[in-house]
């Protein structure tokens, strides 16, 4: 019916131009660390700021974790991408200042129901129209982080590194550790979570107002 | 294999990210066709993959980046040694050496006066602004109405003397090796051959 969407590929390093910026700041020339880390500055930032729900505590904890990539840069090991790697150390930093910031918040209930639990889905609008231009409309990107803002945290950290920034199952339970029937689960009910909070805005009421592309479906 | 709704739920994600085994894949394409919920379902999820998966949705806070750059620069230590501040170093020596050659060069170009008949200037103020014409060999306080070049350069005194020019004897006739002879400016304008006839251009 539709082709799937493909997990990302793992590369040893993005490209060759990275790889040569890697080789140079191991042979010392660590000034170039900032030409390494700029192309990820989004994703470290969406990844502390999907965790924290907070601008100044996400920039704070995204400038802490590409601090601490920089001073542990010789533990990278470059069978691993760089991108994960950095990502991983800006989830764990995100991570630490919840609990320490906030050690009393409580799981919303719904993180403690059975991960078994099957997940029924509550709205049912139909929701067929590809929103590829919508992103370039401010209150549309509001309305999906509101969203993911809503989910509990374990569901929220899980499709923050799955759906957001892109990482496998893989490692994505590595970076969590957790495991990988764990991150199915519970990326499953985060994606039917949100299709239920945003559904009805998507295929009704915004669309009114929206101007999507039609019959443009990539996956 | 036969699928109902339920299982449609449950294996959506799955079906998605493209980890379904292809005969329950074709189960479910079957069942789908058939269901409105169900589609929508799946429509749904596959929107909201796409929609996150989009590097559009996190916009950085202004200033992000140059925050960012500065904190790791506090953090870098000072390099010693590298390949690089070698380099810087070595730059920095050749722009040194050059700059004194070319300072001495010039030191050569002022006692090659523009006219070997006119008279150096003594006591100019080096720093009296004037106005010299390329082609020319004297130099000027602006104004002089003996300037008659209409392309000329303003340059401090002592950088025109540094290029060979000489003082104007009209309006710098203060500051003429003459004038310490107390020689009145008309005689020794007539002596030179000079009076109403002298431009910047000369």
């Amino acid at each position: 019916m539709m082709p799937a969407r493909t997990s990302s590929p793992v590369h040893p390093v993005e490209n060759e131009a990275e790889a040569t910026l890697i080789r140079r700041i191991r042979n010392g020339e660590r000034e170039l660390f900032y030409e390494l880390v700029k192309p990820y500055e989004r994703r470290v930032y969406a990844a502390t700021y999907a965790i924290l729900r907070n601008e100044a505590d996400a920039e704070d904890a995204a400038q802490e974790a590409v601090l601490k990539a920089f001073k542990n840069f010789r533990q990278f090991r470059e069978e691993a991408r760089f991108s994960t790697w950095l990502i991983q150390i800006a989830v764990n930093e995100a991570r630490m200042r919840r609990r320490r910031e906030h050690p009393d918040v409580m799981e919303p209930l719904a993180d403690q129901r059975d991960e078994d639990g099957s997940y029924v889905p509550r709205d049912f609008a139909d929701w067929r129209e590809i929103p590829s231009e919508t992103l370039e409309r401010k209150e549309v990107r509001e309305k999906l982080i509101e969203a993911l803002a809503t989910l509990g945290e374990k569901y929220r950290e899980v499709f923050v590194l799955r759906d957001v920034q892109q990482l496998s199952i893989d490692e994505t339970a590595k970076a969590l550790g957790i495991s990988i029937a764990s991150v199915k689960t519970r990326l499953l009910r985060a994606r039917l979570m949100l299709r239920d909070l945003l559904a009805p805005g998507f295929g009704g009421s915004w669309t009114s107002r929206l101007s999507f592309q039609k019959g443009n479906k990539p996956w | 294999m036969v699928v109902g709704c339920e299982d449609v739920w449950r294996e959506v994600s799955n079906y998605v990210d493209g980890e379904l085994d292809p005969s329950l894949r074709v189960a479910m394409d079957a069942h789908i066709a058939g269901c409105r919920k169900c589609r929508a379902v799946l429509e749904g999820t596959g929107n909201i993959v796409e929609l996150y998966g989009d590097e559009r949705l996190y916009e950085l806070p202004v200033g992000f980046s140059q925050r960012m750059r500065a904190r790791l620069e506090e953090n870098m230590p000072r390099q010693r040694g590298t390949a690089w501040g070698w380099m810087v170093a070595f730059a920095a020596a050749v722009l040194a050496v050059g700059t004194f050659a070319i300072a001495n060069s010039a030191a050569v170009v002022q006692s090659a006066l523009r006219s070997p008949h006119a008279q150096p200037g003594v006591h100019v103020p080096p720093e009296m602004m004037v106005v010299v014409a390329d082609g020319g060999k004297t130099f000027h306080v602006q104004g002089c109405r003996f300037i008659h070049d209409k392309t000329v350069r303003s340059m401090p005194a002592e950088q025109a003397m540094k290029e060979g020019y000489t003082p104007c004897i009209r309006c710098m006739k203060k500051y003429l090796n003459a004038t310490a002879l107390w020689i009145p400016a008309p005689v020794l304008l007539d002596a030179h051959g000079l009076r109403g006839n002298h431009s910047a251009g000369e």
